[in-house]
């Protein structure tokens, strides 16, 4: 009888209710530590956004779509999440591409391009305020050169802000986009340059099609990174204007209006509407190849 | 038949080549730019219009240390970043170690539980943490700003360390088991030291990142918890009281810091085999 054996034993036949085991255990801190505080405050704030301060249960997403300066943060907020994103992977992707090939120069080059994820953003606005000003280099180097002596609209607009997010996002998916090109075997684009496929054709049928899963991930992080932009925008932006973004409007409930049952309820539509283009994306994703990006042989 | 089939179009594939690497140009000189624009106005006396500024002083390093107390704000940096890798370490590579190698019911359902704080803006679930953390009387705290830091850091950690664990031969494991040894002996004496590459990996990049978390930590910590980007923040939020250069001197600071972190963490890991690892096969003539 396998029940009395004291040694775990390899079964040979599938048995319906594996036994218990204490190894098992393990994972339970960290469950409990997510559950204590994301869970729990995720709940807690979901039922607290339908207990509004006056009206009735929905009252605090009525008020949201009824208020234009609160809706319309969501348009906001997807106007410069969303090219910021494009622009981020499909830079990425070109630049990561273009560098997969290890040389002397590749790991030099990689981390120069990977160092902007370190500035944090009052660096990057106090600088970009700095560059970008009517004063700055920039201005001062066209005006010099007679290209251009009009000023400069690059801060305290929208342009500021999305610069400000390629900036801070673009190194985080060229990361990303670079490990997972560079787990693509490389014996199946050569297999495909025998068979007379030239740069292109190896990139659009070999490595494109291996690489959509990779993408999406690194699509769907960097879309929730741009999503909540927060600081840049009230730094670098119009916060009153054509960057407040939701992530803005959430704190102000909170924090100056004291008012958390909306807060919670700004919060559970930003989660909802960002959860709805990364659904989207891997909704996009399940239409394309999936399998092993290695050779037959492994 | 020629083996260069390169030269399909070679007219197209230059000038894609020469977009591309001028687009990397572009990218870098403005970043690299930008970075030396406030470098040079941090230590400025006056720099208006000119390319230059009119003389050079360190002094408004010495000025921001004093006014933003950085001594004390740079303490409980440290005390929250290192507490945070510590904890999440010891929580997240046990965890990372049970999803990696044993199956269980409700698998799944945890494996989205850890995955979803990657997946959910931080303001989304830090407004209810901050709630919650307020009744609490957490808020404020350094336990509450380090709790708070842990609900992306630990799902990080398990999600890095998983493929690292599930690359260790169970041979060894078993090997171990044989000599009478118990999970925890097991762990300590076989797993820990063979997993050492990826727990400094996974620690590192969390460092780095919680270095640079700012929604959550300055949506609960209060004003002797703040950690340097978060002072950063109120340091430029209430700017026109405070000297341009000064905010510049202390984004250089944090700069500084961040950047020698993320060349330690370049320097173990390879940016290249963070997320699978494959051998490279040599080129055969």
């Amino acid at each position: 009888m396998a029940a009395t054996t004291a040694m775990p034993v390899p079964r040979s036949g599938i048995s319906p209710r594996p036994p218990f085991d204490p190894a098992v255990m393990l994972v339970a801190p960290a469950a409990a530590l997510m559950v204590m505080f994301f869970v729990y405050p995720f709940a807690y704030g979901l039922l607290l956004s339908f207990q509004p301060a006056q009206g009735g249960v929905f009252q605090n997403y009525i008020h949201f779509f009824q208020t234009q300066d609160l809706w319309r943060t969501i348009g906001n907020t997807m106007q410069l999440a969303l090219p910021a994103t494009f622009i981020n992977v499909a830079g990425a992707l070109a630049i990561a591409y273009a560098t997969r090939i290890k040389g002397p120069y590749q790991r030099l080059l990689s981390t120069l391009l990977v160092v902007p994820l370190t500035l944090g953003t009052v660096l990057i606005a106090e600088g970009m305020l700095t560059y970008f000003g009517p004063q700055g280099w920039l201005a001062q180097a066209l005006r010099w050169l007679h290209v251009y002596e009009g000023s400069i609209r690059l801060t305290h607009n929208y342009w500021g802000v999305l610069i400000s997010l390629i900036i801070t996002g673009f190194p985080f998916a060229y990361l990303l986009i670079l490990s997972y090109i560079t787990g693509i075997d490389p014996a199946l684009p050569r297999a495909a340059a025998t068979l007379g496929a030239d740069g292109w054709n190896r990139f659009r049928h070999i490595y494109l099609p291996l690489l959509t899963p990779g993408l999406v991930m690194a699509f769907c992080l960097s879309f929730v990174q741009a999503f909540s932009v927060f600081p840049s925008a009230v730094l670098l932006g119009s916060p009153g204007g054509t960057t407040r973004v939701i992530a803005i409007a959430a704190y102000e409930a909170a924090f100056e209006q004291y008012d958390y049952s909306l807060a919670s309820a700004v919060a559970m539509i930003m989660g909802l509407a960002q959860l709805a283009i990364v659904v989207a994306a891997l909704g996009l994703r399940s239409m394309f190849y999936r399998g092993p990006v290695t050779g037959g042989k492994g | 038949m020629s083996t260069h089939t390169d030269n399909h179009n070679p007219l197209r594939d230059r000038a894609w080549r020469a977009l591309v690497w001028g687009v990397i140009a572009f990218f870098l000189v403005n970043v690299g730019m930008m970075i030396l624009a406030v470098a040079t106005n941090s230590v400025a006396t006056r720099w208006l219009g000119t390319w230059l500024p009119e003389a050079y002083t360190t002094g408004w390093y010495l000025s921001a240390w004093k006014e933003f107390q950085l001594s004390h704000v740079l303490v409980v940096t440290v005390v929250v970043v290192f507490s945070v890798v510590f904890l999440s370490l010891l929580i997240g590579v046990p965890a990372a170690y049970t999803l990696a190698r044993k199956d269980f019911r409700g698998k799944k359902l945890l494996t989205l539980l850890f995955l979803l704080p990657l997946m959910v803006p931080p303001i989304t679930y830090g407004i209810p943490l901050a709630t919650v953390m307020y009744q609490l009387h957490l808020a404020g705290t350094l336990p509450g700003v380090i709790i708070a830091n842990m609900i992306p850091a630990l799902p990080f950690v398990i999600l890095v360390m998983t493929p690292f664990v599930e690359q260790i031969d169970t041979n060894i494991e078993s090997a171990a088991r044989v000599f009478g040894a118990n999970t925890r002996q097991m762990f300590i004496y076989t797993l820990v030291p063979l997993l050492a590459p990826g727990v400094l990996a996974a620690g590192l990049l969390v460092l780095v990142r919680t270095v640079a978390m700012f929604e959550l930590t300055f949506l609960v910590a209060g004003p002797d918890t703040q950690t340097l980007v978060v002072a950063l923040y109120y340091a430029v939020f209430a700017a026109g009281v405070r000297a341009g250069q000064s905010v510049d001197a202390m984004a250089m600071i944090y700069m500084a810091i961040t950047v020698l972190w993320l060349l330690i963490a370049l320097r173990f890991v390879n940016p290249t085999q963070l997320v699978s690892r494959v051998k490279e096969h040599p080129v055969k003539g």
